[in-house]
């Protein structure tokens, strides 16, 4: 049975096996394949969309989860605090291979969605499921300070 | 990575040929480049076509700069490193300027320091560094020249700025405009390079050429994100010890899961063939193998531990003698001994492995993060009996490497085109195949930094100078069997086994290095800097105990026997100084320093730590000094070492392949800990001004933060560890 989902504001209706993890579905269904795999297992966050809003790993979210729900990837995110995120990312230079990059960019954007002006602690807390083998991490936590300046200005 | 640099081979000395016009066909432009095709085979008529220009920069009639990268970009910035140099020749606009992967040509596209086309060992600046300022500067010569014919001026009256010819007259044009004249005048034999105080963006600024692709999730970034109509995904069934192959298999669960389409047995194990990556590898788990293990590594790491540490107990391969070491042993006032292991590491790229193939009997394409391309390229044509002018190999942009995808025996694409050689001699109309690897395939996969022990004596004289100094590591070889054997393998020895001891610089009278080559079917790798990621902190950890026994400051005892060293005095001083040493610390708060030569280039770090209350190290601050020769690019030489400093403390908080009867124990980032936001430190960087040819920077930043943080330890605890990782000891 297809399964309906609306996905960066377009709706869709998939018809493939329920359990199949949203991530598969984005990358090999539909093609979209800026939302990565690092992991399969949750550990990463290379596969972070938005669900509702909220950050959630899509290498464990089945699509039979995801009736009815709204997604956000990287390809459609947008709003004040993902245009000062990536503005940012790019003041910054904050990738290196930036495999992991899609991913920070949707768990620092629904972080200062919820909290504007994160302290160090709060970064930590949000982004310590992204991992980045390059250990772009200076830059990761610079870059969301900036943000939160530029969303205030 | 590979680590011919060091080395003064004869490839080492560029041998280039002149740049040439190309035929740009329908593209239109300039194009210069040079126009060799690669195999015997192809047709002499051909050359000068479009078909075979071999461009390094191409001037577009739309007024894009297209610089082409014979270089893979696995997050190191060589592609923006060589768009800097044409730019800054050519004085483009740096909004004008884009990079594509160059084909797969060891013609013309040979890392000038390895005679094959590939990327590694911290190179691609240094050997490009004429080679791709010249392209810009023939361009230019020649946009210049086109502009003082169409404008009919003095070519010495014409100046180009970002992008914009102009004359004194208010003449000016664009690039674009004036690529197609340009593409008629003569290419300069010689073009005339800049003075460096001409450079526009060497030295200062170019940010990024991939960042913006990188923040949108571009499609057709990375090998892994490949899609081709009709495209299969394979996913395999790997071996669970390491040298054991398929002997027989049962795919008759595997065949039920939907979407699958064949399983089929290749030497490195068996590929389930689905329409998409899910069913692959759902199925793959429920594939039933029998391994043949005759020639398997059956052993566990503890007991391959033990036998390493034997290993150095006995004499070994001689690698390096100065003077005489047993004499100053035996004239000692006091003597120093110590043994050290590091445990296998994987290198674990956010970017699993992967290759996509096309063969449709007479040709095939790979598409994949090709990091050494002529391998990778001949490799496919042998397995799949092609010369080499019907095989092509389109490089991606890689999601990391860290040495993972420089491999020597080109395994992943071997593996590719021995699948699409199955597919195919099974009667089946050709189809591309992507080969996925799973991160359990990854962390399970091999191809390990390798496993090693040293052991080392050290006699000091009465003010505590060393008199001299034995050393000896054990560990298997990276290049032995492999085609860099050749090069850096001397009487058995290979030089990256104890390279950053038989090169130490440290003024000591008598020096013996010896080595052991162990054996096992674990198959190793370069891992970011090499031999460097286990010899710094050795040397390091040792220079510290000894400091101590002189009753010296750390930084004073290294400062008086680098004497004749002077670049790695420089970054010593500068990052003691940059760090505050000798300044007092906060309570709580302890600092080590270390400093080690890698791939020509030297880096100091400082590191400054503290204790969390469950007694684990916190790495407050890395304060770092770098002396890379001219710094082409200082930000992301500044990026490469912050990423260093966090990937070489990543792997000595936590990180340790382990083997129990054969088997790996880790299987994924829940098992294999990487470093995470929360363990990251601050890290400084601060470059030496320099005027030398440039040198590397994607290593060399990894090997002093292991023992920066090891001294800084040591300085709370008076004790040193000497067996990694620091988790083994409650400290991570
Ligand atoms: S791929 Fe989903 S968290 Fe790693
Ligand atoms: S930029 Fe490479 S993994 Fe994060």
């Amino acid at each position: 049975m297809a399964v309906n989902v609306t996905i960066n504001g377009v709706e869709r209706s998939i018809d493939t096996d329920p359990e199949t993890p949203l991530l598969w579905v984005l990358r090999d269904e539909l093609k979209m394949t800026g939302t990565k795999f690092g992991c399969g297992i949750a550990q990463c966050g290379a596969c972070t969309v938005h669900l509702d809003g909220y950050p959630t790993r899509s290498c464990q979210t089945y699509l039979s989860d995801v009736e009815g729900a709204s997604i956000t990837t990287i390809e459609g995110v947008e709003g004040k605090a993902a245009e000062a995120v990536r503005a940012a990312w790019r003041e910054l230079d904050v990738p290196q291979c930036g495999y992991c990059q899609s991913g920070q960019i949707l768990a620092a954007t629904a972080l200062l969605t919820e909290t504007p002006k994160p302290s160090d602690e709060d970064i930590d807390a949000a982004m310590d499921g992204n991992v980045c083998r390059c250990a772009t991490y200076v830059r990761i936590r610079a870059a969301i300070h900036r943000a939160a300046e530029t969303m205030e200005g | 990575m590979l680590h011919l640099l060091d080395k003064p081979l004869a490839a080492a000395k560029p041998s280039r040929r002149s740049f040439l016009k190309l035929s740009a066909g329908a593209a239109g432009g300039l194009l210069i480049g040079l126009n060799m095709p690669y195999g015997s085979g192809a047709a002499k008529a051909a050359e000068g076509t479009a078909e075979f220009a071999q461009p390094f920069v191409h001037i577009r009639p739309d007024n894009k700069v297209v610089v082409i990268s014979k270089h893979l970009d696995k997050g190191q910035g060589a592609a923006t490193g060589l768009a800097t140099l044409v730019a800054d020749e050519l004085d483009a606009d740096r909004a004008q300027v884009e990079v594509e992967f160059a084909p797969s040509n060891p013609e013309v596209y040979k890392n000038l320091l390895f005679g094959l086309q590939g990327t590694g060992g911290s190179t691609a600046i240094a050997n490009s560094f004429l080679q791709y300022r010249e392209a810009g500067a023939a361009a230019k010569a020649m946009l210049v020249a086109a502009a003082a014919k169409q404008w009919e001026v003095d070519p010495a009256s014409v100046t180009v700025e970002k992008g914009m010819v102009k004359h004194g007259s208010g003449k000016q044009a664009t690039f674009g405009e004036l690529a197609g004249a340009a593409a008629l005048q003569d290419v300069p034999e010689k073009p005339k390079l800049k003075s460096p105080d001409e450079w526009v963006y060497i030295g200062k600024s170019f940010p990024r050429v991939d960042t913006k692709m990188k923040t949108v999730g571009a499609p057709s970034t990375y090998g892994m994100d490949v899609q081709h109509e009709n495209m299969l995904v394979a996913v395999l069934a790997r071996p669970p010890k390491f040298g054991s192959v398929p002997k027989t298999f049962d795919a008759s669960e595997a065949k039920k899961v939907k979407g699958v389409i064949d399983v089929i047995s290749v030497p490195s194990g068996v590929a389930v063939l689905a329409e998409s990556t899910w069913p692959a590898i759902k199925a793959r788990d429920l594939v039933e193998v029998e391994w043949d293990e005759s020639a398997a590594e059956t052993r566990s790491s503890s007991e391959m531990l033990a036998d390493l540490k034997s290993m150095t107990g006995e004499p070994g391969l001689e690698a390096h003698v100065h003077g005489d070491a047993e004499a100053g042993l035996a004239n000692a006032a006091k003597i120093v001994e110590a043994d050290y292991t590091f445990p296998f590491l994987a290198h674990a790229p956010m970017e699993p492995l992967d290759a996509t193939i096309l063969f449709d009997g007479k040709s095939a394409t790979v598409w994949t993060g090709s990091q050494l391309q002529t391998i990778d390229h001949n490799v496919t044509a042998g397995v799949l009996g092609l010369s080499p002018e019907n095989v092509k190999i389109e490089t991606l942009w890689a999601g990391g490497s860290f040495g993972r995808r420089a491999q020597p025996d080109s395994h992943p694409v071997a593996e590719a085109a021995h699948l699409a050689k199955a597919w195919a001699d099974a009667g089946n109309a050709p189809r591309p195949i992507k080969v996925v690897w799973t991160r359990e395939d990854d962390i399970k996969g091999g191809y390990y930094r390798p496993m090693v022990a040293h052991k080392v004596r050290v006699g000091l004289d009465a003010d505590g100078n060393p008199l001299g100094w034995h050393h000896r590591v054990a560990s298997k070889s990276i290049l032995i069997g492999s085609p860099f054997e050749q090069f850096l393998v001397k009487e058995g020895v290979d030089e990256t086994t104890a390279e950053g001891v038989t090169d130490m610089t440290y003024t000591v009278p008598g020096i013996r290095v010896e080595v052991h080559n162990a054996k096992t079917a674990v198959p190793v790798l370069w891992w970011r800097s090499v031999g460097h990621t286990h010899t710094a902190y050795v040397m390091e950890t040792m220079i510290d105990r000894l400091a101590r026994e002189a009753g010296k400051d750390p930084v004073d005892y290294r400062m008086a026997l680098l004497k004749d060293d002077p670049r790695k005095l420089g970054v010593l001083k500068l990052a003691a100084e940059k760090a505050g040493w000798g300044d007092p610390l906060p309570q709580g708060r302890y600092r080590g320093v270390a400093v080690q030569k890698s791939f020509n280039t030297y880096v100091a770090e400082v590191a400054e730590i503290s204790f969390r209350e469950d007694g684990t190290v916190k790495v407050e601050k890395v304060t770092c000094a770098a002396d890379c020769g001219i710094p082409v690019n200082p930000d992301n030489i500044r990026a490469q070492v912050e990423g260093a400093v966090g990937y070489g403390l990543g792997a000595i908080l936590r990180n340790e392949i382990t083997l129990t009867d054969g088997e790996v124990d880790q299987a994924n980032f829940d098992t294999y800990l990487p470093i995470r936001i929360s363990d990251m430190p601050q890290v400084e960087v601060h470059i030496v001004p320099s005027t030398e040819a440039p040198t590397g920077i994607g290593e060399p930043g990894t090997p002093p933060v292991g023992p920066a943080v090891a001294n800084a330890i040591a300085a709370a605890k008076g004790e040193w560890v000497s067996e990694l990782p620091l988790s083994k000891h409650g400290l991570a």
